[in-house]
């Protein structure tokens, strides 16, 4: 067995332990590349059966257009529960795309309506497809990462993992972010989205799209990023290494329009992959204290 | 980033545990890896510049790297196992980097217990410490097959040869007490870089690999057990009413398409069905797929229970004894009721016995303890509500490993590895009669240089390590021992094979497994052994001659070449192949570990080994 085959063989030993000891689990879908290759796994894991638990989709209503149609073409083509939750609070819905970088914008547009969606429904277990090699704070995050009655996380308090025994025992009122692509890497994900043909939102291969530069940073032209004056439009090769919210992700100029040439472009990059979410750049913590709150 | 590791289809996965003393430099030492290995991005390399600056030492701290929580930033400390990622064209690398102090044994048990590698790190000026001791003694717990001590800040030492040898010696020293298969040393300055990645020029006296070349070529032992199936049912699976199927990840061996199983505890026996792995039919799964098993008969499987084959059974019972570390700051508490859990089982469990506490600095045993405080090691016996399925961690990490929880606060207190079944064991296996082994002579026959005896002597290890009574001969013991002054004229050699035949069919009689390993060239000869010996059983291992000469390992056939032997087998004396040998082992093609299992699956089949473990 490759070592892409041992991840996933681990990845859907998590996903079942979490539907064999949790009461009610749900998998939050950001729509990401790594969304699909843990949809992939969730599929995987109960054939020739149907995935046992719905989907969360925690929407910000700033999302890319492709990301929507992706979503919904998807889900249905698999046949799973998708449930979107939005905040719909006048203060969230105030929020402007321009805003979409800070924490204020963080909190109430994410932060908040993922908190209260898990409270509503009763979920004690949430799959994210949050890996370790992605950010400071998550390597140290347990696998099943036990959240407190206020959805916060405790560092210091986390129970240890030993072999592939996890401890998922709950109070009322508390729930587990379950990480079944911990181990996994940005390389892994793509040369398992090759390996398995996985289907992803078209924005991550490389194309010519009309977009302007701010503050250095490629965005998309689309309805919630339009030209301000003196800024240009240009039509480029872009693509996305990660996608988030249109007004706060950036594209990187590339030529990668086949998973073969993303690989490619994935190992020998400079920057990681996380260098064009404004949001983990608010102060050299910000990850910590987000997760902190309850943030994925 | 390195160069593309994925474009081979099998690149390995190399799982290693780090630790360290609080000032031993181990974070320095995998930010210089990470960073001389080209696996950190430009922005997170600025980040640590940025950070270093704001701490005001002059160096970029290769450290900080690896502190993710903002309170380990501000003291300057690690406060929990962090995992770290990278590869190069040869393996894929996840390092379970564990601080070493506050919650330390815990940390590194934690770390340890998925590493096929551990990684020590020891200040070149202080030399051995507790916590180096500890770690050794840890790593040898949780059995991790291979033990690097990277001696660092070799650059305060003045990169001093016998400092290094000096620190490797007590290292040995205390290493004799432990069960550790694979020791080695490396001197190193993490924060020069000496060694580390690049050689660099400071330590000329030392010739043996860089860590990173290290860890690129070790050869690893094999740690997975793919002889005893063992399928601990995780979750049924209904979609309709025409499918029920077990889901479970293989804990260890491999199971075929119509083969009779065993569901325990119920005894109930039955066949293989169909195996699902991959989103298909398959027909055959092994360790460590996730895969789905359905069941011929309609049986009333739950999760908890484990399908097993029916002529190799775990241990089935409610005591037994386990080496434990103790991870809370509530001590144990005798006959108080925690929750076990093990493999896919979660049952009741009190602790009936401290028999004893290990002190980690000596390894002395501390009889008179009465309790187990946190990160202190001791052997226990439990006693659990419900019977447990297990085997030793020693024969199978995934079955002889659990945790306990507290059911107060719900946070796990302890792990531990089973080392020994309890006194009063009940065993559970349905109405299946329980038989134990018979005994048998592997007679292995191939040419000098075939590799007769390294794989009589990894079948050897294996046998006991189940707790199986064997023997091994050969003609270096005979000589030794019973044929002292034959020469080897034929007569001779006629003669020993006979006194060898004779020693194998009294073992054989007796109930004991006899490993003989003699080239024994001729079909009449074996047709002789096989008419004397009870259980006679013909290995052949089939290496061809151009490969036995090569190896020549006791220079024989280029004696034999020279005309200095006269009728040696395979060069002036012929080698009769058997024609119908039981086994057939072709090597090199077929591996040691393989050839091992291969004939270890033999004997299991047509029931020499019992159907249950027998305990040591």
């Amino acid at each position: 067995m490759n070592h892409l085959k041992q991840l996933e063989a681990e990845s859907i030993h998590i996903i079942r332990e979490t539907v064999a000891e949790c009461k009610k689990p749900v998998m939050l879908y950001s729509i990401g590349k790594d969304s699909s290759v843990l949809l992939k796994l969730a599929e995987k894991a109960f054939y020739p059966g149907k995935i046992p638990f719905p989907l969360l989709h925690v929407d910000t209503g700033f999302k890319f257009k492709e990301m929507y149609d992706f979503r919904d073409y998807y889900t249905k083509k698999i046949g799973v529960e998708l449930i979107v939750h939005k905040n719909t609070e006048e203060i969230a819905m105030n929020l402007d795309p321009r805003e979409a970088h800070t924490d204020r914008y963080i909190y109430y547009k994410k932060t908040k309506p993922l908190v209260e969606a898990l409270k509503t429904h009763e979920f004690d277990a949430a799959f994210g497809g949050a890996r370790r090699d992605e950010e400071k704070a998550r390597a140290k995050e347990r696998i099943f990462s036990f959240r407190n009655k206020e959805g916060a996380w405790e560092p210091k308090n986390q129970r240890p993992e030993l072999w592939e025994l996890y401890n998922t025992r709950l109070e009322k009122g508390e729930h587990m972010r379950v990480f079944p692509l911990s181990n996994w890497t940005e390389a892994d994900i793509w040369s398992y989205i090759k390996e398995e043909e996985i289907e992803i939102v078209p924005l991550y291969y490389a194309a010519k799209r009309k977009c302007l530069q701010r503050n250095g940073i490629y965005y998309m032209l689309n309805e919630f990023v339009q030209p301000e004056d003196n800024e240009k439009v240009e039509e480029l090769m872009i693509r996305y290494r990660t996608l988030g919210c249109s007004p706060s992700t950036g594209a990187v100029l590339s030529k990668a329009d086949t998973v073969d040439k993303v690989i490619e472009e994935v190992l020998t990059a400079k920057g990681s992959e996380r260098e064009l979410r404004v949001i983990d750049h608010g102060s050299e913590s910000s990850m910590e204290d987000k997760k902190k709150e309850g943030y994925f | 980033m390195s160069k593309n590791p994925y474009q081979s289809d099998d690149i390995q996965l190399l799982r290693l545990s780090t630790a360290g003393s609080v000032d031993d430099g181990k974070s320095t030492l995998i930010g210089r890896l990470l960073h001389d290995c080209q696996a950190i991005y430009e922005d997170q390399f600025q980040a640590v510049q940025k950070a270093s600056k704001k701490k005001g030492n002059g160096e970029i701290d290769l450290a900080l790297l690896l502190d993710g929580l903002s309170a380990e930033r501000e003291q300057g400390i690690t406060i929990d196992v962090a995992y770290r990622y990278f590869s190069t064209p040869k393996r894929k690398f996840i390092i379970a980097d564990s601080p070493g102090h506050e919650q330390y044994t815990r940390n590194m048990v934690t770390g340890a217990s998925t590493a096929n590698l551990a990684l020590i790190l020891v200040d070149a000026r202080k030399g051995i410490l507790t916590q180096s001791k500890r770690h050794l003694f840890i790593a040898s717990l949780l059995g991790i097959p291979h033990i690097l001590i990277a001696i660092n800040k070799m650059d305060l030492v003045d990169y001093k040869e016998d400092k290094f040898e000096e620190i490797k010696k007590d290292f040995l020293k205390f290493s004799e007490k432990l069960d550790i298969k694979d020791l080695q040393f490396t001197p190193i300055s993490a924060l020069k870089g000496d060694m580390v990645v690049n050689r660099q020029e400071n330590l000329t006296w030392y010739d043996g690999p860089t860590i990173l070349s290290y860890l690129e070529n070790v050869q690893t032992i094999s740690d997975k057990n793919l002889i005893d199936f063992r399928f601990p049912i995780q979750y049924v699976m209904r979609p309709n009413q025409d499918f029920r199927g077990y889901a479970g990840k293989i804990a260890s061996g491999t199971i075929k398409k119509g083969e009779p199983v065993m569901i325990i505890p119920s005894g109930v026996e039955t066949k293989i069905k169909s195996l699902y792995w991959d989103e298909k039919e398959v027909d055959e799964v092994a360790t460590p797929m996730s895969a789905i098993i359905t069941l011929e008969d309609e049986i009333d499987a739950s999760r908890g229970d484990m399908i097993v084959r029916t002529n190799n059974l775990p241990i089935a019972s409610n005591d037994f004894e386990a080496m434990v570390c103790w991870f809370d700051t509530t001590s144990m508490k005798k006959d108080h009721r925690y929750i076990l859990k093990q493999t896919t089982n979660s049952t009741s469990a009190f602790v009936t016995k401290l028999n004893y506490r290990i002190n980690i600095n000596t390894l002395h045993r501390e009889k008179e303890a009465d309790t187990l405080e946190l990160n202190e090691i001791g052997r226990l016996s439990i006693h659990t509500q419900h019977p447990i399925f297990f085997d030793t961690y020693k024969k199978n990490k995934q079955t002889g490993s659990f945790i306990l929880i507290d059911e107060a606060t719900n946070n796990t207190i302890a792990a531990g590895v089973i080392i020994d079944k309890g006194k009063k064991t009940s065993f559970i296996h349905g109405d299946k009669e329980l038989t134990s082994q018979k005994g048998a002579a592997l007679w292995l026959t191939g040419l000098s240089g075939s590799g007769k005896s390294t794989i009589a002597n990894h079948l050897y290890k294996r046998l006991k390590e189940r707790g199986l009574e064997c023997e091994q001969l050969d003609g270096d013991v005979m000589r030794e021992h019973l044929c002292q002054g034959l020469g080897f004229s034929k007569e001779d050699r006629d003669i020993n094979l006979d006194r060898a035949s004779f020693v194998a069919g009294l073992l054989s009689k007796h109930g004991i497994l006899t490993l003989a390993s003699f080239i024994s060239p001729y079909e009449s000869q074996r047709a002789k052994l096989r008419k004397n010996i009870p259980n006679f059983i013909e290995v052949f291992i089939n290496t061809p001659l151009k490969i036995c000469e090569e190896r020549d390992v006791k220079g024989l056939y280029k004696k034999a070449r020279a005309g200095e032997i006269k009728s040696f087998t395979g060069i002036s004396d012929p080698y009769e192949a058997p024609e119908n040998p039981e086994l057939e082992i072709k090597t090199p093609e077929t591996s040691i570990d393989k050839a091992v299992e291969i004939i270890i699956n033999y004997l299991l089949d047509n029931g020499y080994l019992g159907n249950t473990n027998r305990m040591r």
